[in-house]
């Protein structure tokens, strides 16, 4: 009883208060070589094997800006509806720490290359826009590992010089939800463009945030803590779920939220408090001397814009219009350009819209997720999807066999034809071959025609399954149906 | 402006240098100044003059996406006071 009474308490807390949220999200660019020199960035190399005297921090090196980087940053600003800056230029951060070689990273301050721009997400059927502050280019850090090394640090430097791209949204995110949404959203045009990959646990893709609380209706933000290291997209709701409890907590028993860096522990399921760092947030930044500033001008700008694929939102509701298919849908389907691209390739071939969507979100995605699988390892290819569904059009094979049909296509990679043919799995509709196993059934199940006779019209489910039993799941449903309702009247 | 001693223990802070007490008076004594010196540039009207970050009139120098080789780590942990085979070796982060 008190401990029902406590959640109940517990909940219309939580309904006293707002979260206020803003992410910081790290986006590496999928360029073959890092930002400044010509080193490579793939990923999971030996450690300091793609290093140089450049991203090492050797005294009397120059950095030049990779032109692919300052064009991905420019490329994902349009797509998110931001101002391209006519003048740009990078700045350096100072502070010391042992995965940054020269004491300070190159990063944009007060001019970076894009802002004011928003994108929009579908929370609970409400479309929202989170608004994005700016988007800049930077150098990460290198690695620092300290397993196993006793009273010992090491450092990997190949990441040392990765092209970054910061993403700061606008304080307009309300609840861990629109959060995930945010980050779900951000990432799959990332990847539409082909920028970033998006990979949370490799570290190419990351969020930091800012929360606050605030009682409901107060127009004043609060104090915001940084929650820093969520490093998995699963851990996006749950860290700010956890940092907003907490805070609300810490305000209820008359406490004060102090503006501080937390670390996310996924172990703990907590957030920690990082004492004491705060003092070495003071950058100093002034203006990278090493660099030239960047005017890009209107013309490439322009031949950027012109050459954007396709974007996530654009291609969700041209599938809504154009294949008639439920929102529902198209927003899975639109998750990932190569299911996009797998849908619409089965629908050239021939797949009724709604039913190679069926199949796709159900049958297909199960059994790729089964043998964790993206889309572009699949075994069936979209015409052969194509293929089995003209088989059930025109009634040759059942929805029922269908299934067996695709798990069968799915394994050996053969055509639906051929397997259909192999193992006799053509449907029968022949009328009169159907009504002698009806017979057969219904003489065998005097009680259960009783029954139904007497009003239990639920038992037509049973005869159905005895004869599709019978016929090893070849008999025309439709067939079957109809021949029951006149034999048992 | 005269600075602190307060802010002189700030940045030693921050740049990991380790001052005594008198050390702490004479950078502070000899910062400000310097500083009082280039404030000279203050009574100077510069309202018309664009402000510069870069003292030659270029822009957009690039490189285009192409790899160019990197160092053998033997070369690059030469000059590091402290390695092992593979990495830098550094005193406990203590994150």
């Amino acid at each position: 009883m008190s401990q029902a009474l406590n959640v109940e308490r517990q909940a219309s807390l939580y309904e006293k208060y707002e979260a206020v949220i803003g992410l910081e999200v790290h986006a590496q660019m999928l360029t073959e070589t890092k930002i400044f020199c010509g080193c490579s960035t793939k990923f999971g190399s030996e450690p300091n094997t793609q290093t140089c005297p450049v991203c090492i921090g050797m005294p009397g090196v120059l950095p030049v800006l990779n032109k692919k980087a300052l064009k991905f940053a420019i490329k994902t600003g349009l797509a998110v509806n931001c101002k391209i800056s006519p003048y740009s230029r990078f700045a350096r951060k100072n502070y010391f720490y042992p995965d940054l070689p020269k004491g300070y990273q190159i990063s944009q301050y007060e001019l970076p290359i894009c802002e004011k721009g928003y994108i929009e997400i579908v929370v609970d059927g409400e479309i929202k826009r989170i608004g994005i502050t700016r988007i800049h280019m930077e150098e990460d850090a290198g690695k620092n590992i300290h397993e196993g090394g006793g009273n010992y640090s090491f450092v990997d430097l190949n990441r040392a010089g990765i092209p970054l791209m910061e993403i700061v949204s606008e304080p307009d995110i309300r609840s861990p939800k629109e959060a995930a949404e945010y980050m779900k959203k951000l990432r799959t045009i990332l990847r539409y463009l082909d920028i970033c990959d998006g990979n949370m646990e490799q570290g190419s893709l990351r969020c930091d945030a800012n929360v606050s609380i605030r009682p409901v209706g107060q127009k004043e933000y609060g104090t915001r803590a940084e929650v820093k290291n969520i490093n998995s997209f699963k851990f996006v709701e749950k860290a700010l779920e956890y940092e907003i409890k907490r805070q609300i907590k810490v305000v209820e028993e008359d406490g004060k939220v102090i503006q501080e860096t937390r670390l996310w522990d996924s172990n703990k399921g907590a957030t920690l408090s990082m004492r004491g760092k705060e003092e070495a947030h003071d950058y100093r930044y002034f203006p990278e001397p090493d660099l030239v500033p960047i005017t890009a001008d209107k013309e490439w700008i322009d031949g950027i814009r012109t050459k954007l694929p396709e974007l996530p939102d654009a291609k969700r509701e041209r599938f809504v219009s154009e294949y008639g298919i439920p929102e529902y849908d198209a927003d899975l389907l639109t998750s990932e350009k190569a299911i996009a691209d797998w849908y619409e390739d089965a629908v050239a071939a021939g797949g009724q819209p709604k039913a190679v969507s069926n199949w796709m979100m159900g049958d297909l995605m199960k059994m790729l997720n089964e043998e964790n699988k993206p889309i572009e390892e699949c075994p069936l290819s979209p015409e052969q999807l194509a293929g089995m569904l003209k088989l059930m059009d025109n009634g040759t094979i059942s929805g029922k066999i269908a299934k067996t049909v695709f798990e069968e296509m799915y394994r050996t990679r053969e055509n639906a034809d051929e397997i259909v043919k192999e193992k006799g799995l053509i449907q029968i509709s022949d009328r009169g071959e159907i009504e002698k196993a009806i017979d057969d059934i219904l003489a065998k199940s005097q009680k259960e025609v009783e029954r139904y006779n007497a009003g239990d019209e639920k038992l037509l489910g049973f005869f159905v399954g005895q004869v599709m039993k019978a016929t090893k799941g070849k008999a025309n449903p439709q067939v079957v149906n109809d021949i029951l309702k006149k034999k048992l009247k | 402006m005269r600075i602190t001693n307060k802010e002189v223990k700030h940045i030693a802070k921050l740049s990991r240098l380790y001052l005594s007490d008198e050390e702490i008076i004479t950078f502070t004594e000899q910062l400000s100044s310097i500083i009082e010196y280039v404030e000279q540039l203050n009574s100077l009207d510069t309202g018309n003059i664009e402000p510069t970050s870069h003292v030659i009139p270029l822009k957009n120098v690039m490189r285009d996406d192409f790899l160019s080789g990197s160092l053998d780590r033997e070369s690059v942990l030469q000059n590091a006071p402290d390695v092992t085979d593979k990495f830098y070796r550094v005193p406990k982060i203590i994150e």
